[in-house]
Formats: C-alpha cells, structure tokens, sequence
C-alpha cells in the first residue's frame, strides 16, 4: 500500500449549543497522511486550533475502532462517510485525495438536536429501548443455557440485527430521518429468539409509539439506511417490523 | 393499543398508502385489459362495448366509488406523510448523499405522484366527465345505443400535445410504480430474504409493462394503426 | 495487614456459605436505600440493572452519551465458563486453577472460586436476556478456545462478544429505567467523592454538556469505570477511558492495589506514525488458527508470502511445544518483543510480527473438500473454500484490518505487534468488593481482585458480568443492612458542600493556567515515559528515572497546559486536562509499585529478574502479597495483603 501526503479543505459546521443558529467555517489542513484516520486527521486540526487560541471543533467519538457507535458526523452528505460498512473512526484517508474539499455536518434531525459543532443527543434512542427493547427477565431467572435449542438460521439472523451499536447513522441517512432500521433491528433481534417471543407482540407496538413520540419520520423504504449503516443491517429487518406490527395489531385484545 | 393505531401510526400511515396502491395497481391493470381492445381489429365496436359494460354494470359502478375513495386516500395521505417526513429535520444538510445511496424516484414519489395527478385531472376532463355528464357522440350496435367513447379518443389522440402528455403520464406512473410496487410489499411485510428479489422483479416487470402498454395507446391512435386479429374479441 | 473478609470453610464452600449466612434487607427497605453506580460497562449495567430489579434505588452515571457506549462493548473474543459442554474435562475447579495459574499467583484464590461458581450462572443469564451467541446446527451453543487453557470453554458471538453481553445489560438496566428503579445520568463525569463519617455517601459529577457540577447522596457508591490503560496514551481502551474516578476514591482513603500489573496484548495493530490516537485489538481468538512467525534472517525484507517455509521462525511454536501459538498473552507478548528487539521484527517500523492464516485456510478449504465431497477441484477452488470458513469465523476482524492497514489479510499475512490492553490492578478490594473506604465498592476492571498479574483471555467479561449480576446483590445487602435507619442524607451537608469546593477549585484552577501546550501533548509525553519505563520490561534504573520525569511532566503540567473554552459548557478539552492530571499522578505510583516488587510476574517484567531462557522469574518468598497502596499528603504507604494458597501449590509457570 503506498502510502502519500495530501493538503485538504474542509467545511466544518461549528454551532455553540443546541439553541445557536449554527454555521459553516472553512479550513486548510496540510500534510495529511493517507495512513491517518478521519478523526485523527480532525485531531490534527484541533491542535493547531488550540495553539491558534481558537476553539477546536467538538464531535463525539470513543471506541474508534468502529463498535461503540459514539461517532457520528456527516461527510459529504454521507454519515460515517464514503466507505461501506465503516463508522467515521475507521473511515481513514486513503479515502481522499490532495486538494478534496470535505463538508462536515452533524447528524441533523429533529429528535437529534445538536449539543454542540457534530455532537448530538440521541437519547431517543435509549428512551425506544426502554419502550421495550428487552427481555423481561431478572438476573438470577434464568434456566440453563442449553435448555432452549436456537435453529442456527434464527441465530445468525439474530445476531446479524443485534450487531447494530446504535449510532444514529440510518436516521441521519434517511430523507425522512426514520429511526425504522434501528427500532427493526432490535424488535427482530428479540423476535427470532425463542427468549424474546412471549413479549413480541407488546414490544413492537411499544417501540413504534415511542419512536413516534420522538419525531421521527415515516419509512419510505429508500433504503439510504441499509446503504448507510456501518454494520450493514439489512432492510429486511424492517419488513419484519413491519410484519410484526401488523400482526400484533390484528391478533390479541383491543383496548 | 387502539386498533385505530394501526392506520395512523408511523407504519399505519405507510400501511394505508400500500392497501390504496395496490388496489390502484389493480385498477390499472383492469383498465389497461378494457382499453387494450383498441389495439385490436374491430376496435371501435368492441371497445365502447366494453366501455358501456363498465359504465353500466352496478357492481362496477360501486367499486368505482371505492376507486375514488382510494385515489383521494391515497393522494391526501401521500402529501401529508410527505410533509410530515419533511418536518423531521428542520436544519437540511448542506450535501446530500443523492443517487449514492438511494434511487432518485424512490426519494421522488410525492413529485411523481404530483405529476400523475395533474395528468389524472386532464385524462378525466378528456373521458371520465363527458361519458359521465354528457356530451358524447352515439352510436348504435345491434340496436342498441352505445356511447362513442371510442371516438372520443380518435379525437383527443388526433392532437400531438395530448399525445405527448400522456406519455409523459406514463413515463411518471412507470417511475412511481417501480419504487411503489416495492414499497407497498415491504411495508406490508411481504419481502423476506427468499422473496425480495421474486417481489423485486415482479414490480419491475409491472412497472414497465402495464405503463407501456398505456403509453402505446395515444400512439397507436395518434399514427391510426391497429394489430390484425381478425373476428376475434379481447373482451365482452 | 489488610483483611480480605474471605470467609472460613473449604474453598467450594466459601461462596454457598456466605451466601447462606449473609445480612438481608427486606423489599421495603431496599426501596428507602440509594446506590450510585458509576460507570455502565459490563460490570456498571448489570450492577445496576440487578440492584434496580432488587428494588433498590440507583442512580447510574456515564461520561458518554448512552450506556450502551462503554469500552466493555469492544471486547471480541468471548466470555469463559466452566460448563464443560465440549465434554473435554472442564470444571469448575479446572476454570479456577487456570485463572490462578495464568495470573502468575497474584490472585486470591476465594475471590476467583468464586468467579469460576458464577462463571455458568452468567451465561445462563445472559442467553436468557436474548444475547446471540454463536451456535452449532443442532441449536446448542458453541465454544472456542483461547490462551492459556487446553479446554475450549469461550463462549461468543462472531468478534463481537462484549457488544452482545454488553447490549443485554443495558437492555436490562434501560428496563430498570423505564421501571423507575434506575435514573440515568449520560455525560456525567463524577469528579469528587463525598465521605461523611467515615462512610461513601455520595459524589460530586459535572454535567459534561453545562459543565453544572450536581450533588448526589446515596447511602453506598459502586465505581464501575474501567481500568486505567490510557495512561500509556496509546492503548486498545477508547479514548475516553479513565482513572479519574477510581482516582478520587484512592485520594479520599481508598488503596490503590498492584497498580504496576497491565497486561500488554501480544495482537495488535501496529502503530504506523506520530498522528496515531489509538490502538486496535485483533482478537485472541485469531491465534486458535493464525499461527506468528518472523523470519529466519534479521533484518529480512522480502514479501512475506516470498519467503519459504524453511525461512521461518514460528517462536512460540518453537519455544511453548505444548500450548503454542495459544500461550497467555504476557509471554506471547513478550516474545514478540525479544524477537523485534533481537532484529527479526517486520514492516516499515521493524515493531511487528506476523499473524499468518495461509496455512488455516488451506486446512479450512480441504476440510470443506471432504466435508462436501467434492473431489477433484483446483487448488484456487480450496484457497477459496477455505477463505470463505475463515471468513464466517472472523470476518469482521479481517475487515476491520484491512480498514485499518489497507492490506487484505486473506493475502498477506497481518502484521500484529502487543499493545496496552487491560490493567490488573485497580482498587483494592475485600471479597466483598468493598474499597477501604466504608460503603465504596469497586466492580469489574476498576478493582483489582480476580486476575493477579496477568489475565487470560475472555476472563474479564466474565469478572465484570460476575461482580454485578452475581456478587454485588449479595455483598452490598450485607451492608446496608445496617444502614436501613440512615436515611437521606441531604446535599446541602457541609461534606458535600467542600466536596463540591474542592472539585470547583481545581476546575478553576486547570482553567486558569492558560498556559502554551496542549492537553494532548501531555498525554502523548506521559504515554512514552510509560511505555517505555513501565511497559513490557521495567527495570530499577529506567523506573527511577521516570518517576523523576513524571514529577517534572506533572509540574509542567499545572503550570503550562492550555485549555481552551470556557467552564459552563460543553469543553472535551477540560474533560480531558483533569483525566490526564489523574493520569500523571497514577503513572508515578505505577513506576513506584513496580519498583517496590523486585521480582518479575506475569504482566510485570522485571529484567533483572528473569530464569535464563529469559522467562519471568517470580520471587514467592518476599512478594507473594498485594501491594496496596494508601495516599499521603506528601506520597504513598504501601500495605500488604499476603496471599495464601490452600489448594493450588505455586509452581514456576510453564507453558512448554
């Protein structure tokens, strides 16, 4: 791999909190190692900042290596950026060339609001957990592991809608910022295991009132979610929200 | 819950758009067998007979009610979620991913859906108002009193605009029904890992289809051809 | 003498007789008691969530901006259990023997009998809550195997094993939430601890988005944060990981124990320039099939796949026969270093060794040949057959690698060299888990208690989990049983009033300094004086030396460091100043413990004390204890907790 040096624009958006307007600022960053990561090339910026007196660009990051789902960031109008299945931590800038102009723009939605520069509050998606997004069960309760033989097929199908780490991506990637592939993902995690059966039917109906209360939009089904998100969670997912919706409507005592 | 919910609920709202689309899905093919007899030989008699039967039979005349309901559904509730959708995110992004990561008409739905609207609203001022209200030639079968519905067409397809007009109505409905054919399936929960790519297609195949099929009609009437079939009748 | 509070009895006894005999609280007390649990990793969130179901009232704090965020959530390899479902001779005894034994007899021996008791509970519990472990086609789970054991018990899911552990706990404490029994406070920072009487009685934590600093009683505090590895700046933790709030605890009264034992993971992604922020872990599970090699030849240059087999030298095969490439990570990592020190190392930076798949795959792909009976295909269809197992099993990493590097692992073999992973010490603890300090309890990672100088892989998952779904509900009741007619305590006591003070003070005070160097610098300084000093090999002249370049990094600290911002708003950068300042402070008692122990064990690598083919070589006689260590106005005094083996008979550990 070889590697090389470049010098960047970059278009920044920069707001103080949640209630200030917000705004673009622009600047260059040089000698760039195509080795370096999105956020450390930032990093690199901050510094200069700093010793310039100025105030270095907030984002929220952690793990960075790509699962604990803290970062976020829109980069030319793609969260976690241009690469497949990669969250902005991994993303490294190989990906770009000398001269690009990179904009970078928080997740913007409305049940997201912005804490400050390209950090946001998804805390929505905590209270769409809490609607449901688990199995009743008290430590201590639990029978022995094996007891319960899980068909490999729903396993995998399982585990494939449980490597979502909550980010926000396919919200921030949706025209209508619809949180439908995250809310999917964990009523199918639960769904195709025997352990979350008994509660399916309340928890999807739960989940969706949550969702909706937190303002964020309709499925469309443009699949700029599954495009988008880091782990590729597939939008298959949704049609067995969907699926699940509908029956747990349509079976079981109305009110 | 409130059963009610379910059509009004984020997903509920999706719901009602693809109950309404798929039984306007299935009133285009209906209409398209009917109107197909006009590319046939004996195309005007066996035409306005097929017209008078649709205008004239009792049950079709409910379900039409029913169509109405279904379009006015279908429309209202597609500019309401469109705008609520909208009103999601207040500050817009100054890029926009585009084509990289979704189709173009599948974000587009609500213009295409504008534009098929405003083609409806004349297609129904050119047939649906004067076979309804008056003002249709007549002529007469085995003696008996047809509208000339046929006529009607030779007349309004004699002009290029309205012959361009309505392929350009075609060419928006192909594009909305390939996403919305899709989409209906994946709302309703039809679409699975072994399904996907059967629904997939099959809308594809539909879409392009059932709107070509259309858009040669101006055509074929515009240029006066007609496909030979002899005495043999598409339908009634 | 420090007392362990272990209970009497045989070893298998202690725990079920404890259990037996402990204090209780009754439900309607439990609802008057408060917790504060900070920190929700593995050990926080299951805290939480089962002293939420309990009844008590908790109050869980994070400095990211959800639960779900914390570095437990990175782990990937799996979680062990004695479930002896391989049938191949696992037991409860054999999990307790193993941890001991690679733990290099720095591990109380009731505290991690007690872990291996529990080991089943957790992943009974933990299939229960809905996580997705990994499966066989019959339905039933499936395990591998890591370092250091000859049994497969490691139970996982893909390379995201502490996502999915992880996920299930927060699911359970966002339950507990929506119950009313747990109150979540995300990007909360606590920065003081509140002592009254003699007893934890609350915290001070700052609002990270206002920068508020907020009171909060509770009649017992549980620290839950981690350990303390971004001390050495370049680390597999995330980068908000941090000592500061076990610090404050050690500054109020709480011993601080083997501080000098971290473990350096021998697979990691090397370090490729200056800029690099972080370290990323490639699984333990990739030596169960990669095996590591250097070449023959020093200072070899030739594309790895160029160089023939009889070239290489694949060390821990030669050196460890009966483990191999699967030997515990302090002596793989280790070994990697003496053959890069010795000139064998590969890559640009000659720091690397490689991790190489070639030959799993071509096992893989004629496995599937006869697997499917397929006869005669071309070697291309076998490579092929054999990637796509590889593939199943450890995709994700292989990906993540070529992210990383921009190379494809399934080509070239990976170049990995050992990393900051995971810290062994950590607060003291009795087998209560209680601190010295009266109702402060430290769980998971934070404390120091079950892995003695070393870790085995997939054990610290298994701690965390233990500790708070199977531990802290029994030991906290024996507490606060006596606690029931406190009361709330209000927080306008005088105690919190000067916790707040001196939390604002020194606040004011970093903000003040206004100096010309960056957070950043000092962190990236104090991480090199670590590494190098304190890292995979110490000695008495390198750690003198850096316990003197640390006062002097310290004093340049609060008198230069520039923050920018202002207080009252969201400001990383004075977040990160007052981790850093506790960074630098524990760094010098690191260099401290590790000079006090003169002898090498486990993670600990002394080079004046080592056998002649170069292994550690422990000194029982004078330092089989815990080196616990109280904080003093002007330095630390060191306690000992002498450890004794009733059953397991210390031996020089081989893994030949």
């Amino acid at each position: 791999m070889q590697h090389y040096s470049m010098n960047l624009k970059l278009n920044v958006w920069r707001q103080k909190n949640s209630i200030d307007a917000g705004h673009f600022e622009t600047y260059d960053v040089n000698d760039i190692s195509s080795e370096m990561s999105f956020l450390e090339m930032i990093d690199v910026l901050n510094e200069r900042m700093i010793a310039e007196g100025k105030s270095p660009i907030a984002f929220d990051h952690d793990c960075r290596e790509g699962i604990c789902g803290m970062c976020s960031m829109v980069i030319d109008g793609r969260p976690h950026g241009p690469w497949e299945g990669t969250t902005t931590c991994q993303l490294h800038m190989r990906a770009f060339k000398d001269g690009d102009v990179i904009t970078v723009e928080p997740f913007r939605a409305n049940a997201f609001p912005v804490v400050k520069d390209l950090m946001v509050n998804r805390g929505a998606f905590d209270r769409i957990i809490q609607a449901g997004g688990y199995v009743s069960v008290n430590t201590g309760n639990a029978v022995d592991g094996n007891s319960i033989p899980v068909e490999k097929d729903k396993a995998d199908d399982a585990f494939a809608a449980a490597s979502c780490i909550g980010c926000g991506a396919c919200v921030a990637a949706c025209k209508n910022a619809s949180a439908m592939l995250f809310v999917s993902a964990k009523v199918s995690h639960l769904a195709l295991l025997p352990q979350g059966e008994p509660e399916k039917r309340q928890r999807v109906k739960s989940m969706i009132a949550q969702m909706d209360k937190e303002g964020f939009g309709s499925c469309t089904n443009t699949y700029a979610c599954e495009a988008e998100c880091p782990k590729e969670i597939s939008v298959l997912n949704i049609a067995r929200l969907n699926r699940e919706y509908l029956h747990s409507s349509l079976s079981g005592d109305f009110e | 819950m409130n059963w009610s919910q379910l059509f009004t609920s984020s997903i509920g709202k999706k719901i009602v758009m693809a109950l309404t689309g798929i039984f306007l899905v299935v009133f285009l093919v209906v209409h398209c067998y009917v109107n197909a007899n006009i590319f046939f030989s004996n195309a005007e008699e066996n035409f306005n007979r097929a017209a008078h039967f649709m205008g004239t039979n009792i049950l079709i005349r409910i379900t039409e009610l029913g169509l109405f309901a279904g379009f006015i559904l279908h429309i209202f509730q597609g500019y309401k979620l469109t705008l609520l959708n909208r009103a999601t995110r207040k500050s817009r992004y100054a890029v926009t991913a585009g084509n990289k990561t979704s189709k173009w008409y599948s974000r587009s739905m609500a213009l295409l859906g504008t534009l098929i609207l405003l083609f409806l609203i004349v297609h129904l001022a050119h047939f649906w108002v004067p076979s309804r209200f008056g003002g249709l030639k007549e002529v007469e079968y085995g003696g008996q009193v047809y509208h000339n519905l046929y006529g009607e067409m030779k007349d309004v397809f004699s002009q290029p605009w309205a012959v361009i007009l309505y392929l350009l109505g075609c060419f928006s409905l192909a594009w909305h029904l390939l996403h919305g054919i899709q989409s209906a399936a994946q709302t309703l929960g039809w679409t699975n890992k072994n399904f996907m790519p059967m629904i997939t297609n099959i809308g594809i195949v539909f879409s392009i289809l059932v709107p070509a099929i259309f858009a040669l009609m101006p055509v074929f009437m515009y240029f006066g051809w007609e496909i030979n079939t002899g005495a043999l009748t598409l339908l009634f | 003498m420090l007392d362990s509070k272990i209970p009497a009895g045989t070893l298998d006894d202690k725990w079920t007789k404890y259990k037996g005999s402990v204090k209780l609280v009754n439900p309607a007390n439990k609802r008057k008691l408060e917790v504060i649990i900070v920190g929700t990793g593995l050990a926080g969130s299951s805290a939480a969530a089962s002293l939420g179901e309990m009844g008590y009232k908790v109050k869980a704090f994070c400095f990211q901006d959800s639960p779900r965020r914390a570095h437990s959530i990175a782990a990937q390899g799996g979680i062990n259990a004695a479930k002896n479902y391989q049938n191949d001779g696992d037991s409860v005894y054999r999990l307790f023997y193993d941890t001991i034994k690679g733990g290099d007899y720095r591990s109380r021996e009731a505290n991690v009998h007690r872990l291996a008791e529990v080991s089943t509970n957790i992943i009974d519990q933990c299939v229960a809550q809905g996580v997705p472990f990994a499966r066989e086609y019959g339905g039933l789970l499936s395990n591998r195997s890591f370092g250091g054991t000859q049994v497969q018990r490691t139970f996982y899911a893909a390379g995201q094993t502490g996502q999915q552990l992880l996920i299930g706990a927060y699911q359970a404490l966002e339950r507990q939430v929506a119950l009313g029994t747990v109150e979540m406070f995300a990007r909360h920072e606590m920065v003081e601890l509140v002592i009254i009487d003699g007893k934890a009685r609350g915290i001070i934590a700052r609002n990270l988005v206002t920068g508020e600093l907020e009171r909060h009683f509770a009649h017992a505090v549980l620290l839950c944060t981690g350990g303390y590895g971004n001390v050495f700046y370049l680390s597999t933790n995330a980068m908000g990981s941090n000592v500061t709030a076990a610090w404050k605890a050690h500054k109020k009264g709480a011993y601080f124990a083997n501080p000098c034992f971290t473990q350096i993971h021998p697979t990691c992604i090397p370090v490729s320039g200056d800029h690099q922020s972080k370290l990323t872990l490639m699984s333990e599970s990739l030596r169960n099939d990669g095996r590591i090699w250097v070449p023959v030849k020093q200072g070899d240059t030739r594309n790895p796949n160029d160089i023939p087999e009889s070239e290489r030298d694949y060390y821990l095969e030669r050196r460890y026969p009966a483990f191999g490439n699967l030997v515990p990570r302090d002596v793989a990592s280790r070994a990697a270093k003496e053959r890069c020190d010795a000139g064998y190392g590969v890559g640009s930076s000659k720091q690397a060794v490689y991790l190489d798949y070639a030959a799993a795959i071509q096992r893989y792909g004629k496995a599937e040949v006869s697997k499917n009976n397929l006869g005669n295909i071309s070697a291309e269809e076998i490579t092929q057959l054999g990637r796509d197992v590889v593939k199943e099993k450890y995709g994700n990493l292989f990906t993540m690698y070529e992210k990383i590097t921009g190379e494809n692992p399934y080509n070239v073999p990976m170049r990995i060299y050992p990393a900051v992973h995971y810290t062994m010490g950590g607060l003291w603890v009795d087998y209560e888990l209680k601190t010295t300090i009266d109702g402060l309890y430290a769980l998971g990672e934070a404390n120091f208690s079950d892995h003695g100088a070393n870790r085995l892989g997939a054990s610290a998952l298994m701690q965390g989990l233990a500790d708070g779904y199977f531990v802290i509900p029994y030991t906290l009741g024996n507490y606060l049983s006596d606690d029931i007619g406190t009361g709330l305590i209000p927080t306008d006591h005088p105690a919190f009033v000067e916790a707040e003070h001196t939390a604002s003070e020194r606040i004011n005070k970093l903000m003040s300094i206004k100096g010309t160097k960056t957070v950043e610098s000092f962190h990236k300084r104090l991480g090199k004086i670590i590494w190098n000093e304190c890292g995979m090999a110490r000695s008495e002249a390198g750690l003198k030396k850096a316990i003197k370049d640390l006062a002097d990094l310290k004093q340049e600290f609060w008198s230069d460091v520039r923050i920018p911002g202002e207080i009252n708003e969201m400001n990383p950068e004075l977040d990160k100043a007052g981790r850093v300042a506790d960074f630098i402070e524990l760094g010098q008692l690191m260099c401290l413990d590790a000079l006090e122990r003169n002898e090498s064990c486990g993670g600990h690598f002394r080079e004046e004390y080592q056998t002649p083919d170069g292994e550690a070589l422990r000194d029982d006689t004078n330092y089989m204890y815990v080196a616990a260590w109280e904080n003093k106005p002007d330095g630390w005094n060191l306690h000992k907790e002498n450890l004794v083996y009733e059953i397991v008979k210390p031996s020089q550990r081989s893994y030949k």
